[in-house]
């Protein structure tokens, strides 16, 4: 079976994304090895799972910019995360100085939020009904 | 200038200022996500960006960034003037 254990998002800073997505987020960190040239290949996971890993990947690429841009200008999130609740979650974030373009609104099976990374991405929190 | 008349002709067009009254500054991303959820209207974001510049043109709708994203507010100024062309008979 093929399974997915590895999903990335281009981060402007891996340093400030990885400060953002650990002490603000609440991941742990996973990975963290030099590639040169100042990059590494840094990795985060949320505690007690083990299954999957988010990449924190350098957004040098030129084409990654336009991309990035293009989705941000729309509020488009680059990916998901899942939280058990929403609402909570918004208050926490907020309180540590979180930006969200969209706040918790019912959409029927889920809730969902947008926020700004800080690091080039808006990410949608998740919290399906029931 | 697109014609405020034709801009609220299209149900759509509608269904989106409905979407905008709830909430200021809204994202493409949720606009689309709200027509879905509260009007059942599956529109593609091209199609749902096109319906937004008319209505901008209009001015029912006004648009401005707050860092990168581009956001979407209700302006109700052109409603105005049909209530002024056409005033409530029951109004005192």
């Amino acid at each position: 079976m093929i399974r997915i254990h590895l999903t990335s998002v281009f981060v402007d800073d891996q340093e400030k994304a990885h400060d953002f997505y650990t002490r603000v987020l609440g991941f742990e960190t996973r990975t963290d090895i030099p590639l040169g040239d100042g990059n590494r290949w840094l990795t985060v996971g949320a505690p007690g799972d083990d299954a999957v890993q988010l990449l924190l990947e350098p957004s040098a690429h030129p084409a990654v910019g336009p991309f990035r841009d293009a989705l941000v200008a729309d509020g488009i999130p680059a990916t998901q995360f899942a939280v058990d609740d929403l609402r909570a979650e918004h208050e926490r974030l907020v309180g540590l100085g979180v930006e969200f373009t969209m706040p918790p609104t019912d959409m029927g099976p889920v809730s969902i939020a947008v926020l700004d990374d800080t690091c080039g991405n808006l990410i949608q929190l998740a919290q399906m009904a029931g | 200038m697109a014609d405020v008349y034709d801009a609220l002709a299209a149900p759509a067009r509608r269904a989106i200022l409905d979407v905008l009254a709830d909430r200021d500054d809204q994202t493409l991303f949720e606009i689309v996500a709200r027509l879905m959820a509260e009007h059942d209207l599956g529109l593609t974001r091209q199609a749902v960006s096109q319906h937004l510049a008319v209505l901008e043109d209009a001015g029912l709708v006004s648009a401005r960034r707050r860092g990168r994203s581009k956001l979407h507010t209700l302006d109700t100024g052109p409603l105005r003037e049909i209530a002024r062309r056409w005033p409530d008979k029951d109004s005192p």
